[in-house]
């Protein structure tokens, strides 16, 4: 047993420090968050020149999967500077989506311009109706002669207006909520037939819905046998959200300590004041819990499919759904009138927290899951 | 990053595994699954075989006779001896005073009163608190008066846990009341068969008697009792109250209560369905479980930080309030697993036709009684402050 990363993996958690730390500071970050693209492409092409775009990309393609350890480091650093850009969308559940179903043809030629950072991809999965159930896919493919075209609609898809590549789930054959029947088809975000209506989340990152009619798609992988490789880069994806939201946690704990240590009301710092002082040490347990299923998650993740992976990563995603939501009320609570203003670190923190609450599975959803999965057991 | 145990912290967890199997009596096993009171003799015995086997002090190092585990071995006894229904080591003696004497004991106290303990033949109190000294333990009044070779000591303790079974009680007294609170305070080792120690019985809200007052009138303490420096006993009680850090967030003890929530909540029916099946109460349940999993590597962290020489420092603080929350919760949702049977007292509840299935029993009493853990060692607020003062440095 063993929680210290090895020197290496510490020294690229230190670097992607560093490099958010010069490059990604508030000031920054608001720039590139008033931009029209809502992301910078420049930070983009730096992260893949540093290598961390291809931390989920096959070893025999130049990557660095499954590393675990890297992809929590890397995900809790640019939590904790509320990155933009789609690390988690691309780097980790696109690219573990594609490692896990393309072709060893397709994942060369795919892979390679995301992990230099040339080029963005997102799995569009979710649809209207289903809030976070992965099982049903509406949308159709049907194939004419040698090619496939879509229809369907796909929601709150996060990145899409960032991405060059879509990666849609379309069903093949089988009823709506069947796993068999699933397909992964690659579709340019250019083609005909595919429509984006853009917008922002609360929190400012860049997101769309999507309308496919008669949208052409290459298959990716087998027909029909998509869903286990679309499962595990979404269970990848709520490690990542874990790692992310264990930075940002830690983000809003320091601010917090920090500001009440400044602010002085009756004549002294508001961090005299013991409501106050115990209000930071449950945020402080919420932090340090959320960390420890953060790592928990990480692992499982990368481990081998079954009732404990499924309990751990929704038990994952329940403490640090609760984390996000206490730590970020209170911090905004003991920042005062400061803590609902649009102009400091903390508000963009809380709404960066409150997103990740809600994505991939909200805290009640995934504490239903864990109890589906430990109900499972026994049969 | 490895959350698994080492091959070898496996085996070792089979040889713990294939001890508590063989030496563990039948009878104390049930008592302490069923919640039941364990005897003075439940814990003195498994004491004794554990001294026989060399195990007599799990956290102890080797030059006292202990087994000089690591942190992470220590934890792994801990959690099996608690899954496998074993009765739980008296903390007073093994993690409060022993650790003291090792630190600031002399040599002649070190061959005196460690091997003592080892064997069970001491049984330890802690005489901490008084009627106005809780959460401020610093202004206990206890006084300790020199008089040639020993000390006159007049006062009262109070909440001295198990002290009706205790031979031995260490105090914090105060030696010099002119000077500030924290410093006019030392450490006595008192027999408590001098004359003058009196024990009266405290009934708790659950109707046990765990707790007693310690009357000391007049008694006569021997100079050679007192641990360290005169007056500097504040350091040795702090030293004390950080010192037990493997079990204090309850982990293995947590994870059996949660089994047996699980299995009362399967037994019992709500709307001709398992209760556990009702997904409010299945939600409260899975809620704590989750909670549990992440205090468990939470746990882990402070014990892999501990061998790794990182100064794990006040996380203890965060564990023990942690922990009992989830003691607590756990006891509160066995209870109401019950419904109206947890209703008739425990101790009515052997004569009344109508008592409910047996492992309703003790449910309530249990629930009651555990609202002790987050009042004792230190109440939750205390570590709030503990936490907040060196933890955020505010």
């Amino acid at each position: 047993m063993r929680f210290t990363p090895t020197p290496e993996q510490q020294q690229l958690g230190d670097m992607v420090q560093r490099f958010l730390g010069e490059q990604y500071q508030f000031e920054a970050r608001k720039k590139i968050l008033d931009s029209p693209e809502g992301f910078s492409a420049e930070v983009w092409s730096k992260l893949g020149e540093l290598g961390l775009l291809s931390l989920q990309v096959p070893e025999e393609l130049g990557g660095m999967a499954p590393a675990v350890v890297e992809t929590l480091l890397t995900a809790s650093a640019m939590g904790k500077a509320m990155l933009l850009e789609p690390f988690i969308s691309s780097a980790v559940i696109a690219t573990t989506a594609l490692r896990e179903l393309a072709s060893s043809r397709q994942r060369e030629e795919l892979l390679a311009p995301l992990a230099a950072g040339e080029r963005i991809a997102v799995l569009a999965h979710f649809e209207p109706g289903a809030r976070y159930d992965p099982r049903p896919v509406v949308t159709a493919a049907r194939r004419s002669g040698g090619s496939w075209s879509l229809k369907g609609r796909k929601s709150v898809v996060l990145h899409a207006p960032a991405a060059h590549l879509l990666l849609v789930s379309a069903r093949t054959s089988g009823a709506a909520d069947d796993p068999a029947g699933v397909s992964l088809f690659a579709v340019s975000r250019e083609a005909s037939g595919v429509s984006l209506s853009p917008y922002r989340t609360f929190d400012g990152r860049c997101a769309a819905d999507l309308a496919l009619a008669d949208a052409p798609g290459a298959l990716v992988g087998e027909e029909g046998r998509a869903f286990p490789g679309i499962s595990a880069a979404l269970d990848q994806g709520v490690a990542a959200l874990c790692a992310d939201a264990a930075g940002a946690l830690q983000a809003a704990l320091d601010t917090t300590i920090e500001y009440t240590r400044t602010r002085k009301q009756f004549g002294v710092p508001i961090a005299k004041f013991q409501a106050l002082q115990h209000r930071m040490a449950d945020m402080l347990i919420h932090v340090e819990q959320a960390r420890s299923m953060s790592y928990l998650a990480a692992m499982r993740a990368a481990g081998p499919a079954g009732r404990e992976k499924r309990q751990a990563l929704s038990a994952a995603k329940v403490v640090v759904g609760n984390a996000c939501r206490f730590v970020g009320q209170q911090a905004v609570q003991l920042h005062g009138g400061m803590g609902v203003s649009d102009e400091t670190a903390i508000s963009h923190l809380f709404r960066r927290l409150t997103a990740l609450e809600m994505e991939l599975g909200d805290t009640a959803h995934h504490l239903e899951q864990f109890i589906a999965a430990g109900a499972a057991e026994g049969t | 990053m490895d959350l698994s145990f080492s091959p070898e912290e496996l085996a070792f967890r089979d040889e713990v595994r294939a001890f508590l199997a063989s030496a563990l009596p039948a009878e104390t096993r049930r008592r302490v699954l069923e919640s039941q009171e364990v005897s003075k003799e439940d814990t003195l015995r498994w004491q004794q075989a554990l001294y026989k086997r060399g195990w007599g002090g799990p956290n102890w190092p080797t030059e006292f006779g202990g087994t000089g585990w690591d942190p992470v071995r220590q934890y792994i006894f801990e959690e099996e001896s608690a899954a496998a229904g074993a009765p739980r080591l008296l903390p007073f003696g093994l993690k409060m005073v022993g650790p003291v004497i090792m630190r600031f004991g002399n040599a002649a106290q070190q061959r005196r009163f460690l091997p003592r303990i080892l064997s069970g033949e001491d049984w330890w109190a802690q005489g901490y608190s008084e009627p106005g000294s809780g959460s401020d333990l610093a202004s206990v009044k206890t006084r300790a008066e020199r008089r040639g070779d020993h000390y006159l000591v007049n006062g009262q303790k109070t909440w001295i846990t198990l002290a009706q079974y205790a031979n031995w009680i260490f105090c914090l007294v105060r030696t010099n009341p002119a000077a500030k609170p924290q410093a006019g305070i030392s450490f006595l080792l008192i027999d408590m068969r001098t004359p003058g120690v009196t024990v009266r019985p405290i009934t708790l809200l659950d109707g046990s008697q765990e707790v007693n007052e310690v009357w000391l009138e007049d008694v006569e303490v021997p100079l050679d009792n007192r641990v360290g420096e005169e007056n500097g006993g504040w350091t040795y009680a702090k030293f004390l109250l950080g010192h037990e850090r493997t079990n204090i967030a309850g982990i293995g003890a947590s994870k059996r209560e949660l089994s047996r929530l699980k299995r009362i909540a399967s037994e019992e029916r709500k709307d001709g369905r398992p209760l556990l099946e009702d997904p409010g109460f299945a939600a409260r349940v899975a809620q704590v479980e989750c909670d549990l999993m992440a205090l468990e590597i939470t746990n882990l962290r402070v014990l892999s930080a501990e061998v790794e020489r990182r100064a794990p420092g006040s996380e203890a603080s965060l564990l023990k309030i942690k922990g009992t929350e989830i003691q607590q919760a756990l006891s509160e949702l066995m209870m109401q697993a019950v419904g109206p049977w947890a209703l008739p007292s425990r101790r009515d509840r052997s004569t009344a036709s109508a008592a409910g299935p047996g492992y309703a029993g003790p449910l309530a009493a249990t629930y009651l009684n555990l609202r002790k853990t987050s009042i004792y060692g230190g109440s939750n607020e205390i570590q709030k402050n503990i936490i907040a003062q060196t933890i955020l440095g505010l």
